[in-house]
């Protein structure tokens, strides 16, 4: 039933396919930090991954390195296949040189949306010029065609052509997020990575930057959204992806995943549980250090449920690492029942 | 809780912005009570965090006044006499433009006392509040490019308790942060609010955070919304479950 099963035997190839993607950073004093280990996941044309954990449990790093983007200190393991029309076995973006992720891929089969829109946009020049500089690049349009494609690229994103003269500094950060979303979208790339995309936007805002970008979805992009804001993924996502420590500890259906029966990992049962909407009580401890994870579940310090088992690395079963995943209802904990200093 | 008459945040008729001619805000007014909290919400670009920075003694306004404990405040920035200065405790959005990256988290956290004379409190106020906020192991040794944000920001929490301010300003404190961290990070700011009876105004855009976490909210109306000469607008707590979906 799952997207991600029905591919295996290649009659419906994914849009992209990540097996045991692995990326180790080496450091000074002989210091290696897992950013991300053995991840794997589908993503099909049409379809919205949201790839959501914490600040440095490893999923920019993984959006980093399907771009071609990490630094020269990362080593990576693994595959990340990209299918496209007429290319049959996929190309490696790990394996990929700079030239070719350059020329081919970034901005016209990948489209990044990226997390600051401020770093991505340059300050001296005005947002039409940048645009038409991408549009030319990318479609090769020149004199009356080029500003009209420029303009429709605006459009698309949603932002306003009135706006097209301004700088970077001159716009809100909703607007400049929409700037640097029509810059991504220039080259019709079949595959979306939203990095962070929502990070200081307004509620609102948030709501309608990921529902723009679940419509780019609707004529056949994939879209992996990376965010720490679940409910921005629970909005749009068609299934989740949760990351702790550099792996993807849960992979579920969104429905699922947010409404009954709720998550099945601990931690992302923790995640959810701390949201204001629901219990507002923060998972007890922090995330381990990358460069000193146990060789078990490196959730165990903080789980109420580890056992002696969990000093061995539970593997994937059924989207789940976990020896003891949560199964059956949610439980009555959870939603919003009345803690002390919780004033509802 | 306290019997001090006067607000311990109060601000009156503030107009004040980038440019004299077209100021942000427009004659702004906010009361905030010791042991209050306020959640102050509005859209981007409406102002909120230019009134964040003016009850924080960090911008000065075109007009208007703010009165800290009753006390009008006489200056702004550095030249804030000290004890207006270290009465106000602030944390921002974004840690790494809050954060001198060659400090420890540990300096970091008792910059403030050091900054007033009083480093020799150094060593047991870090310990305290590093244990408030878990930051344990050895990242109190570790600079800010050597942690995450989350971790970043709990020491820049720390940094905003250390000299235990009356009042507390949180400008979208946990934007950046995930589900967890924000609940952990609240969790040790009301912890502190409700022992120590400081008064919190705290700014963001999230209105099923503010709402949990506040008394009271109000909101700016948008730049475009015709904020000429209008009060800040409160609005009851809105009841439990209209945000539970
Ligand atoms: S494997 Fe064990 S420690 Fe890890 S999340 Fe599951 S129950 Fe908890």
């Amino acid at each position: 039933m799952s997207q991600d099963t029905a591919t295996t035997d290649g009659t419906r190839r994914p849009l992209l396919r990540v097996r045991e993607l692995t990326v180790r950073f080496g450091m000074r004093h002989g210091r290696r930090i897992a950013a991300v280990s053995d991840v794997s996941f589908d993503l099909a044309a049409g379809e919205c991954l949201a790839l959501v954990g914490e600040s440095g449990c490893g999923k920019s790093v993984l959006a980093s390195a399907l771009l071609g983007l990490l630094p020269a200190n990362a080593r990576t393991d693994g595959s990340a296949l990209l299918y496209g029309p007429g290319q049959g076995t996929g190309l490696d973006l790990l394996a990929a040189d700079e030239a070719t992720l350059a020329r081919t891929v970034r901005g016209r089969r990948v489209g990044l949306v990226p997390q600051s829109p401020a770093a991505h946009l340059t300050p001296v020049r005005t947002v039409r010029s940048q645009l038409a500089e991408t549009v030319r690049e990318l479609t090769g349009a020149r004199g009356r065609e080029l500003a009209a494609v420029t303009r429709a690229a605006a459009e698309r994103a949603a932002f306003p052509v009135d706006h097209l003269d301004r700088y970077p500094h001159q716009l809100s950060g909703g607007l400049a997020q929409r700037a640097a979303t029509a810059l991504a979208l220039v080259g019709d790339a079949p595959l979306l990575l939203a990095d962070e995309p929502t990070t200081g936007l307004d509620r609102d805002l948030v709501e309608r930057t990921v529902d723009e970008l679940r419509a780019h979805t609707d004529d056949g992009r994939g879209l992996l959204l990376i965010t720490h804001d679940l409910a921005a993924a629970e909005r749009v996502a068609d299934r989740v992806a949760v990351m702790y420590a550099g792996r993807v500890v849960e992979l579920a259906d969104a429905g699922d995943f947010f409404g009954e029966p709720g998550p099945r990992h601990p931690y992302a049962r923790g995640l959810l549980a701390a949201l204001p909407e629901r219990a507002f009580t923060p998972i007890p401890g922090m995330p381990p250090e990358l460069d000193a994870l146990p060789d078990g579940c490196a959730f165990a310090p903080r789980c109420t449920r580890a056992s002696a088992e969990c000093a061995r690395l539970p593997a994937a079963e059924e989207g789940v690492a976990c020896h003891h995943p949560v199964t059956g209802a949610r439980p009555a904990v959870g939603r919003r029942e009345g803690s002390e200093g919780s004033k509802v | 809780m306290t019997a001090d008459p006067h607000p311990a945040l109060e601000l009156s008729g503030i107009t004040a912005g980038y440019e004299r001619r077209a100021p942000v805000l427009r004659d702004v007014s906010l009361t905030v009570h010791g042991s209050e909290a306020v959640g102050l919400l509005g859209p981007s670009g409406c102002g909120k965090s230019t009134l964040a920075k003016v009850a924080a003694l960090l911008h000065r306004p075109y007009a208007g006044t703010v009165r800290l404990g009753g006390e009008p405040a006489r200056g702004w920035r550095h030249r804030a006499p000290r004890a207006q200065r270290t009465a106000v405790g602030v944390v921002f959005q974004q840690p790494r433009l809050a954060a001198d990256p060659r400090l420890t988290l540990a300096a970091l956290i008792a910059e403030p006392l050091r900054a007033t004379g009083r480093g020799r409190e150094a060593t047991e106020r870090v310990r305290e509040l590093a244990d408030a906020v878990g930051l344990g192991g050895d990242l109190l040794d570790r600079r800010p490019h050597e942690v995450s944000d989350g971790q970043l920001q709990r020491a820049c929490v720390a940094r905003a308790l250390v000299l235990r301010p009356r009042v507390l300003v949180c400008d979208e404190m946990t934007a950046m942060l995930d589900a967890s961290t924000t609940a952990a990070l609240v969790t040790v700011v009301e912890d502190y609010r409700q022992r120590s009876g400081a008064a919190l105004l705290a700014v963001g855009h999230d209105r099923t955070l503010l709402e949990r976490w506040c008394d009271r909210t109000v909101e700016l109306a948008g730049a475009g919304g015709g904020t000429d000469g209008e009060e800040v607008r409160s609005a009851p707590r809105a009841p439990a479950d209209t945000s539970a979906g």
